[in-house]
């Protein structure tokens, strides 16, 4: 079992965890994820490790309540425990000084970014942060990321916070503006597509991180497939990051419609109930 | 002196009671949420119930022996990290967990998924199953099966038993070069499995929702014996089969998990990626490293893997009271 140490919401929809977990605290790097069960009936789901202390013995996750098991664990409290957390899964995230780094991102994907940023920082670059998201109430992460960046921006589609506008204008005004080396962006399926296609225009390297559906997370089920350039790629064990400019995005969406039907059957249970 | 193995297949299981005989101290470390291999997460509960399995794990807590689940070894410990916490030999027992695909077009549509997927889904995390997991499956009214071995026998009869109305088995030999047991493949008749054979998919069709609704099925002929001594299939020029499939489960075999090869340091592997070890001796080009089953032999068996445990035990045993 895994006890949880500290637990703060960051908005309506998305709390924070510390978890004891001692060996993974160790081991993990920017990049790195879990596969968290959250009882013995529970599913397995992937969450990025957001960062860890190892004196401490713990890892940070930050959860956004999109469906059934993750609503359910954003109801947990400190004290409460996790049936299973197993990791550090995935490749960690290659940080080198490339110069300038656009890093950017929205919805689910903002949390699995700030490890990513702060190591980025750490390893000398110059860091931009784009954030996005639909208002004002659904920015996260915000103070976080500027703590740990050299600028941040913020995009939404209501213009009630930062620049009114999609991820991509804030990401093309910054290519404009200064030459950036290289580009990483996590978040939903369509929005990774669009900052691919942007960045390609301007042949700035980019680096997606796939948010696919899971099952065990070790690379025995194929449930998390992708095509990469042409070939089948198991994102829990070949990624989660891939080149952006070589994957297919829109069979990503389809295959992330999978099981559309059951979790809003499961979500409506849990609205219910 | 304490030994520790990695996985919780038969092959480890194997060890572990030998060990604890022995008089060692066993750990045994296990990726998954659940002990057993893929006695839990493959084989269906119809054939080997959990609670079979759940007995002889209990027997073995009995003895001393202690399960770790949720550790992956190469990942969430180092070997370095093993010998820090005090272990003298590793049994490497981790398995041919990885599941192949045919690369045909088609094959990443919703509704096509490995034989390792759908199993475990059912059998290792419950769902579809009526009791209240959270995990679903698919469920298909035509479901097809591609392969010939006792996975896709399993695979066949858990579809029937998930509601399924027709299940097909399609094989690229004949009924005679079937992989299986005999005993497997009648039980699968019995149960109104359609045993396609002669037949290879070559592509699947979407509807217009991105799920798979027909395979494209290549005829095919027996040809001269190949390498494994069975007939080879040849493809009929120009012949092909459309039939209906909104679950397509891919049942071709398994590749030996690669996550042990490449965090050892040290040891031969195998262009198929197995783990080299001594025929007698289990050992591997790492002397404290021992391995069995399918780690080793690639796809095996269950007898065989527990074969392998006990040797290596025997092997280990000898090789520790040496040193010490
Ligand atoms: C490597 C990796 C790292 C991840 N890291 C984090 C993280 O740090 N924090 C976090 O909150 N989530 C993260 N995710 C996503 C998280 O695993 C899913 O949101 C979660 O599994 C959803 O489960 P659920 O039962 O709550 O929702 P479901 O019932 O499965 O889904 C509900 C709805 O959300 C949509 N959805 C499901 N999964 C995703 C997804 N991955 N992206 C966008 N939409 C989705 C579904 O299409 C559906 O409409 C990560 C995913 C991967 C693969
Ligand atoms: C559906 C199905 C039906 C079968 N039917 C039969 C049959 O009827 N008769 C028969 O004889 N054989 C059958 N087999 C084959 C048989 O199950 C295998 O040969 C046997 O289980 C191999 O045992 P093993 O000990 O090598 O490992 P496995 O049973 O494969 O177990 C390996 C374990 O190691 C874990 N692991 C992997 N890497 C790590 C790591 N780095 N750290 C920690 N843990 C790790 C895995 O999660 C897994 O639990 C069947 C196989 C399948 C899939
Ligand atoms: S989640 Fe099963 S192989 Fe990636």
């Amino acid at each position: 079992m895994f006890k949880i140490v500290s637990k703060k919401m960051f908005s309506e929809k998305v709390a924070c965890f510390e978890v004891e977990a001692p060996l993974i605290a160790q081991s993990r790097k920017a990049g790195h994820f879990v596969i968290v069960r959250l009882d013995e009936k529970g599913e397995r789901i992937p969450l990025t490790i957001a960062d860890a202390d190892v004196e401490k013995g713990t890892i940070t996750l930050v959860v956004q309540a999109v469906g059934a098991s993750s609503t359910r664990i954003n109801a947990l409290n400190v004290g409460d425990c996790l049936a299973d957390v197993v990791g550090p899964l995935g490749h960690a995230t290659d940080i080198r000084k490339y110069g300038t780094v656009i890093c950017c991102g929205g919805g689910v994907g903002v949390a699995p970014l700030l490890p990513i940023v702060k190591a980025m920082h750490e390893a000398g670059n110059k860091v931009i942060v784009v954030l996005a998201a639909r208002t004002k109430d659904l920015i996260i992460l915000e103070d976080e990321m500027r703590a740990n960046s050299d600028e941040v921006l913020i995009m939404t589609d209501d213009g009630s916070y930062g620049q009114k506008g999609v991820i991509t204008v804030g990401v093309e005004q910054v290519i404009l503006r200064e030459h950036v080396d290289k580009c990483v962006c996590i978040g939903p399926t369509i929005m990774m597509k669009f900052v691919a296609l942007l960045t390609k225009k301007y042949d700035v390297p980019t680096i997606v991180s796939l948010n696919t559906i899971m099952v065990d997370g070790t690379g025995m089920c194929g449930a998390c497939r992708v095509t990469v350039g042409g070939k089948t790629k198991f994102v829990c064990v070949d990624g989660p990051e891939f080149d952006a400019a070589e994957v297919n995005f829109d069979e990503m969406m389809s295959r992330m419609r999978a099981y559309r039907a059951e979790e809003t059957e499961a979500m409506n249970k849990i609205n219910i109930g | 002196m304490k030994v520790c193995a990695v996985g919780s297949g038969p092959s480890s299981l194997a060890f572990a009671a030998d060990m604890a005989k022995f008089g060692y101290e066993v750990t045994v470390f296990e990726a998954l949420h659940d002990i057993g291999g893929v006695l839990k997460y493959g084989i269906p509960e119809f054939r080997l119930p959990n609670s079979v399995v759940e007995a002889e794990i209990n027997t073995l807590r009995d003895m001393g022996v202690n399960f770790v689940p949720d550790v992956i070894v190469g990942k969430t410990i180092s070997y370095d990290q093993i010998h820090s916490m005090g272990f003298d030999g590793i049994f490497v027992g981790s398995g041919a967990g990885l599941p192949r695909f045919m690369n045909i077009p088609g094959e990443n549509l919703i509704g096509v998924m490995s034989s390792n997927e759908y199993l475990t889904r059912i059998n290792l995390m419950g769902a579809g199953r009526g009791q209240g997991y959270d995990t679903p499956v698919l469920k298909g009214k035509n479901v097809v099966v591609c392969g010939g071995g006792n996975t896709a026998m399993d695979s066949a009869r858990t579809a029937k038993r998930m509601g399924a109305e027709t299940v097909t088995l399609v094989y690229r030999r004949s009924v005679n070069e079937l992989p299986a047991r005999a005993e497997e493949v009648h039980h699968a008749m019995e149960e109104g499995i359609d045993f396609h054979v002669l037949h290879n998919p070559i592509e699947y069709i979407a509807d217009e929702n991105g799920r798979v609704k027909e395979a494209i099925l290549q005829v095919m002929e027996l040809g001269e014996p190949d390498a494994s001594g069975r007939r080879s299939p040849v493809p009929v020029e120009g012949k092909t089969e459309t039939i209906p499939a909104d679950l397509v489960i891919v049942a071709i075999g398994v590749s030996p998990n690669p996550i042990i090869p490449s965090a050892f340091k040290g040891l031969e592997i195998s262009r198929r990626g197995t783990i080299v070890v001594g025929e007698e001796t289990m050992q591997s080009a790492v002397s404290d490293v021992f391995a069995g089953g399918d780690i080793v032999r690639g796809g095996a068996t269950v007898i065989l893997a527990m074969g392998d445990g006990r040797r290596a035990a025997a092997s280990m045993n000898e090789y520790l009271s040496k040193k010490s």
